[in-house]
């Protein structure tokens, strides 16, 4: 398959989605530490929650139509991409502080970079998306960098 | 645990994860995540070709985490973790997580470690890095 990364795909390097503010219950750690099976006993009662706690703070929350058939949310921050077949990707994260009940927490998506490699399998699309999560006082609380791979 | 007390090839304790139904569904409520490959069978199988329900990437990055959070008790931080999904995993799988110290700087107490989550085939499902700051003498 042929597949080019065009000027408006390119152009879309350096979008920004609105920042998102939302606060954290015990409730809501709780029931991250529990499906993830953590076994320490601060997280189960959601006195602070678990590492990777944010990533289900900001998922996406969309309405049923905006749903493909699959299940899967359109990530309104990408361009239309000319591959679709999405592969595993990685994730980077930093940690500046512990995220408590009551915190006021707003995150803020950027497409940082989209490149494309030629592999045997033909070509694959790389692009990258930075979210900052910040306190209600503007200190870093995560970064965090994911990168994934469309065939 | 002090940063005195670990050294390169220091070997974390390795844990096993294993996944249901039920706690894939939680995981997936709990994200909001309606992809289909997390809850419908036929839909997993049939129309994706996956051998069972796919596991979330999220949580197995997630499984990476406790590794490392277990070892550290509460006088560590974990101040960075990379890592990547390389292999698909099922619900009901026994998966097995471990790490090793792979570098110490007393002087920062901080160390760096590898971490992966393998299946039982000795598939490498997820390779992690991880950087860590431990508490000095007191």
């Amino acid at each position: 398959m042929t597949a080019e990364l065009s000027p408006e795909i390119l152009s879309a390097i350096g979008c920004q989605s609105v920042p998102r503010t939302e606060v954290v219950t015990r409730r809501d750690i709780r029931k991250y530490a529990i499906a993830t099976n953590q076994t320490e006993r601060k997280y189960l009662n959601g006195d602070v929650a678990p590492s990777m706690f944010h990533l289900a703070l900001f998922w996406d929350v969309v309405e049923l139509d905006k749903l493909l058939p699959d299940g899967v949310s359109v990530d309104t921050l990408l361009p239309k991409f000319p591959l679709t077949q999405a592969m595993a990707g990685g994730l980077e994260l930093k940690y500046f502080q512990p995220i408590h009940p009551g915190d006021v927490l707003t995150a803020t998506r950027t497409l940082v970079d989209i490149y494309m490699k030629h592999g045997s399998k033909g070509p694959i699309i790389f692009y990258e998306v930075i979210m900052e999560v910040k306190d209600d006082q503007g200190k870093d609380v995560v970064w965090e960098k994911t990168t994934r791979l469309l065939r | 645990m002090q940063i005195s007390e670990i050294k390169e090839g220091t070997v974390l304790p390795a844990r096993e994860f294993t996944c249901d139904n039920v706690q894939l569904f939680l995981y997936n409520a709990v994200l909001f995540n309606a992809h289909r490959i997390h809850f419908d069978y036929p839909y997993a199988t049939e129309v994706e070709g996956y051998p069972n329900l796919v596991l979330a990437g999220p949580l197995i990055g997630d499984w990476l985490h406790q590794c490392v959070d277990a070892w550290l008790g509460n006088d560590g931080q974990l101040l960075a973790m990379e890592y990547s999904n390389r292999h698909a995993a099922y619900v009901d799988e026994v998966l097995t997580g471990s790490g090793e110290v792979t570098s110490v700087n007393a002087a920062e107490r901080t160390a760096e470690i590898e971490l992966c989550i393998k299946n039982a085939k000795g598939d490498v499902v997820a390779p992690g890095k991880a950087t860590v700051r431990l508490a000095g003498c007191s």
